[in-house]
């Protein structure tokens, strides 16, 4: 992982890139809380199938999702090397499983490109655009998708 | 600091300042004249009065000056606390809340209530006695001494021979200030500065400088209270003055010189008749110096030998009591003079004094945001949990037996346990706002249905977390409508039953092992037990062949749809049945109970816990996980024999237990954890007790032992899950899952649990 203290330009934002499997995805770094290890979750009857239970954070209950099942891939087999993204949806804060984290990511809104347009519906839900950076292909994922405003109102 | 959190404040002030004015007036309606109730009664109108000017609530100003103009007679003396006087203020005070409400939350208040008030108010104010026979029923244990109102008072009698003459006043005029004589109206007044204005940095000087700009002004020191050198305080405060002043700016202006000074010194405002005033400024004013009594600095000595340090206290405290009645401030003054045999007196009086001080100082609070606190309470949380892993991994780890490690961490557990102990304590608080609450519910139903009522609170300063504080008030207020509604008979029947007319309530609050028990008694005729039969037959609760005991007869009035009122009153009978109290109980944690005497009474005795924060719960296993199941819903745990358990249709069981089936529920298969049903001979059965009414057994795998669990919210970060009440954290950091008892019940009797679940479990 490399810090670098930047002065960020107009129009720059931070990103935090993480591996699922073979592929890249980052996230807004102003959403992200903290990154911590993986610990056993609590299972929640009728979850849906990403949803991987419920930790302690601290006292909070934290619940957690396997975000490769929820972007449609193969679901995770949680270890030990795995990482839980505490992240900060609207007003919740929730967990993502992912593989590893590997990034910190500065860039401007014009290196990242549109979606390409062979994308099914899921992938079209999630994806906010696609950077290029050093041959790499990272996949911004915008977290309110992943979790429907209706819902939260709901809840 | 935007204006709208100022005004916040000042209306979280006001909460406060009614409830200690209506503590107050209850207070001086059970009989106690202490000049220090009054003046709190006094203070908290003022305060409201003068922060609802202070942001034009202008209603609620003209309210409480009245208010306030009729709380001064009293507290001057010139008006008799009787209880009749007292209901007029306990119906004011109700209304200033009522104002303070509407200015606050934008509503309006009933305009008759208020202007009726005021008016009888300003009756009480003029001097107009309530009604004859209410003077003539009113205990008056100090008329003779005080003067009575609407009559000139006569000037109090010196008490002593010592020259010191107290001020006559004139009562005459005191409802139209400012127009007694002709010309420009004349005042007494009579300023008595404490120690706590020096030692404010105020000025006594400049406040009469201030007040010499108001008219022409005779003004006379008096130095009657001066002591002897040896026992002169420095820092006291000795003089005081008599003032006459001739103004046309009215009595208000000459309070608004001393606005600052108000609560360090005593200060009394007369208008007098011109005439009268010259004529006391002439002859009665007590100009006359107390002649520099040598004996005096003798006896004074003599004192000290005997009790030095009270004397001497008991003079810093004259300066310091804060005593607005005259009677009082003459009595202490003569005190002071009467050397001879007030040594002791004026000790006493000091030790009095000071002890009122000290109530007044005690009970000091700071406000903090709700949220700060329950933060507190989270890390306090994990900080237990954290320990205890920490314990397990040493004990597991150590080898050697004793350790400097064992050593500390049983510190670290002590004091853990202690820092527990007091956060929770932060949250509690006493039952005393609600109580007190009860007591206008009281006095208003009284009125409406013209009973009399006597309301009796015990244990208001039991202890009992802040929320289910809040919760509280809504049962208990419907309990008391009913009791006051239902319970207790007309004064006619009353009297004719050979009871006293007036009704008692007893509110009663006290710990009873580490739960909270609220019990509300009431002596009148107790339950009809053949109307409430012939109730719930008629409304097909109960079959009308059934044999009930007087107690289960008693507790069907906790059934859904039961209301006893033949009428729907305006009081109760609005729907509102006591199983919403019963629901409302039991959301708190608690249980509710009745035990009734025909002709006697009856009581409610509920039984909650003292937090929200904990819930006691049996820790099971269901299917590999662990569950909590609330402590409170299980009636009994059973181990089911292969021939207890029955088949029933395709896919329900039941259990007999002594004689009667009752449905099997596993909890395991319920909640999706597993997909076919457990075999019940291998797990435990418990037995409970569901809200909607029916017994259900819960089938878990294994009991793993009873323990208090901290309640955390699911709601929080992931949503709501049927079947699920909350989530707790155990010893070993993991969460573990609370069971809704009464949704999984209500799930077995074939509403889907999943049907209400939506689809994307997160958001």
């Amino acid at each position: 992982m490399s810090y670098a203290v930047k002065n960020l330009n107009e129009g720059d934002r931070e990103l935090i890139a993480f591996r699922i499997g073979d592929q890249e995805f980052c996230v807004n770094i102003m959403s992200v809380r903290e990154i911590r290890g993986w610990t056993p979750a609590t299972t929640m009857p009728h979850s849906p199938g990403y949803m991987l239970g419920v930790i302690n954070l601290r006292g909070a209950v934290l619940p957690i999702i396997d975000l490769a099942a929820r972007l449609g891939m193969k679901p995770a087999d949680p270890t030990a090397r795995h990482v839980i993204i505490v992240a900060q949806v609207r007003r919740k804060v929730v967990g993502l499983l992912v593989d590893a984290v590997s990034d910190i990511l500065t860039v401007t809104d014009e290196t990242i490109q549109p979606t390409p347009e062979i994308s099914t519906e899921l992938e079209r839900q999630f994806a906010r655009g696609i950077l290029a950076i050093d041959k790499r292909m990272i996949c911004l994922i915008e977290l309110e998708s992943l979790f429907p405003e209706t819902e939260s109102e709901a809840a | 600091m935007d204006m709208n959190e100022i005004k916040e404040i000042f209306f979280q002030e006001c909460e406060e300042q009614l409830a200690e004015l209506e503590s107050g007036l209850l207070k001086m309606n059970d009989g106690d004249r202490d000049p220090e109730t009054v003046n709190a009664v006094f203070r908290a109108v003022h305060s409201i009065k003068g922060g609802a000017g202070a942001f034009g609530l202008d209603d609620l100003v003209a309210f409480a000056h009245v208010f306030e103009t009729t709380l001064d007679c009293v507290r001057s003396n010139k008006l008799e606390p009787t209880q009749d006087v007292l209901k007029v203020m306990l119906k004011s005070a109700d209304v200033l809340a009522d104002l303070t409400n509407a200015a606050r939350d934008g509503g309006s208040v009933d305009e008759s209530r208020s202007r009726g008030l005021v008016k009888e108010l300003e009756a009480l104010a003029n001097g107009e006695l309530p009604s004859p026979s209410a003077a003539a029923e009113a205990p008056a244990p100090k008329a003779a001494a005080k003067p009575v109102a609407a009559a000139p008072a006569p000037a109090p009698k010196p008490t002593d021979d010592s020259g010191f003459q107290p001020v006559p006043f004139s009562f005459d005029d005191f409802g139209g200030e400012g127009d007694a004589g002709s010309g420009m109206p004349a005042y007494e007044i009579i300023f008595k500065p404490r120690y706590e204005l020096y030692s404010k940095g105020n000025d006594a000087t400049l406040l009469l400088r201030d007040l010499s700009r108001l008219g022409e002004m005779t003004i006379f020191c008096n130095s009657d209270e001066l002591p002897g050198l040896d026992e002169l305080d420095p820092e006291g405060a000795y003089f005081f003055w008599n003032i006459t002043i001739k103004t046309d700016k009215g009595e208000d202006a000459i309070r608004t010189v001393f606005e600052f000074a108000e609560w360090d010194c005593e200060l009394t405002v007369k208008p007098v008749e011109e005439a009268r005033a010259e004529a006391t400024s002439n002859d009665e004013l007590p100009m006359v110096p107390v002649p520099f009594d040598l004996s005096i600095l003798d006896e004074a000595g003599a004192a000290e030998d005997v009790s030095g340090t009270a004397a001497a206290e008991a003079a810093a405290a004259v300066a310091a009591a804060e005593t607005a009645s005259n009677v009082t401030q003459m009595a202490a003054a003569a005190a002071r003079v009467e050397k001879k045999e007030s040594a002791a007196a004026a000790a006493a009086a000091a030790s009095a004094a000071a002890a009122q001080n000290n109530a007044a100082g005690a009970g000091q609070t700071i406000r903090v945001d709700l949220d700060r606190v329950d933060r507190l309470i989270n890390l306090v949380g994990e900080l237990v949990i954290n320990q205890a892993m920490l314990s397990q991994s040493v004990i597991e780890n150590d080898t050697t037996g004793t350790s400097s490690i064992n050593m500390g961490l049983e510190e670290l557990q002590q004091l853990t346990r202690e820092i527990q102990d007091s956060v929770m304590a932060i949250r509690a608080q006493p039952v005393k706002p609600v109580f007190q609450r009860m007591s206008r519910i009281v006095r208003e139903i009284a009125d409406m249905t013209g009973k009399s009522i006597r309301l009796i609170t015990e244990g208001e300063n039991t202890e009992v977390d802040k929320t289910v504080i809040d919760k509280l008030a809504e049962p208990l207020t419907h309990m008391i409508r009913n009791a006051v509604d239902h319970g207790i008979e007309t004064p006619e029947k009353r009297a004719a039953a050979g009871k006293n007319t007036e009704g008692t309530v007893r509110l009663t609050a006290k710990h009873r092992s580490g739960r909270i028990l609220i019990e509300l008694a009431d002596d009148g005729a107790g339950i009809n037990r053949e109307k409430v039969r012939q109730k719930a037959i008629d409304n097909d609760l109960i079959p009308a062949d059934s044999n009930l005991s007087d107690e289960e007869i008693d507790n069907l009035i906790f059934l859904p749809g039961f209301s006893t009122a033949d009428k729907i009153s305006d009081i109760s009978g609005r729907g509102v049945g006591m199983d919403v109290v019963k629901r409302s109980i039991q959301a708190l944690g608690g249980r509710i109970n009745i035990t009734s005497k025909p002709g006697h009474g009856s009581v409610f005795t509920m039984s909650l816990p003292l937090t929200l924060a904990v819930l006691d719960g049996m820790v099971v296993t269901v299917a590999g996980q662990t569950l909590v199941v609330p402590l409170t819903a299980i009636v009994e745990t059973l181990q089911p024999e292969a021939s207890a358990i029955h088949s029933f249709g395709a896919n329900h069981r039941l259990i007999s237990i002594r004689n009667s089936f009752c449905p099997l529920v596993d909890v395991g298969r319920i909640l999706n954890f597993r997909a076919t049903q457990a075999n019940p001979v291998e797990g435990v059965a418990l037995l409970v007790e569901s809200e909607g009414g029916g017994q259900r057994a819960l089938m878990v795998d294994a009991i793993q032992g009873q323990r208090q669990v901290v309640i955390k919210s699911l709601e929080a970060n992931y949503t709501h899950v049927p079947g699920i009440a909350a989530a707790t954290i155990l010893g070993d950091g993991r969460v573990a899952l609370i069971l809704d008892v009464d949704a999984v019940v209500g799930a077995s009797r074939g509403q889907s649990l999943k049907a209400e679940m939506s689809l994307a479990a997160v958001g």
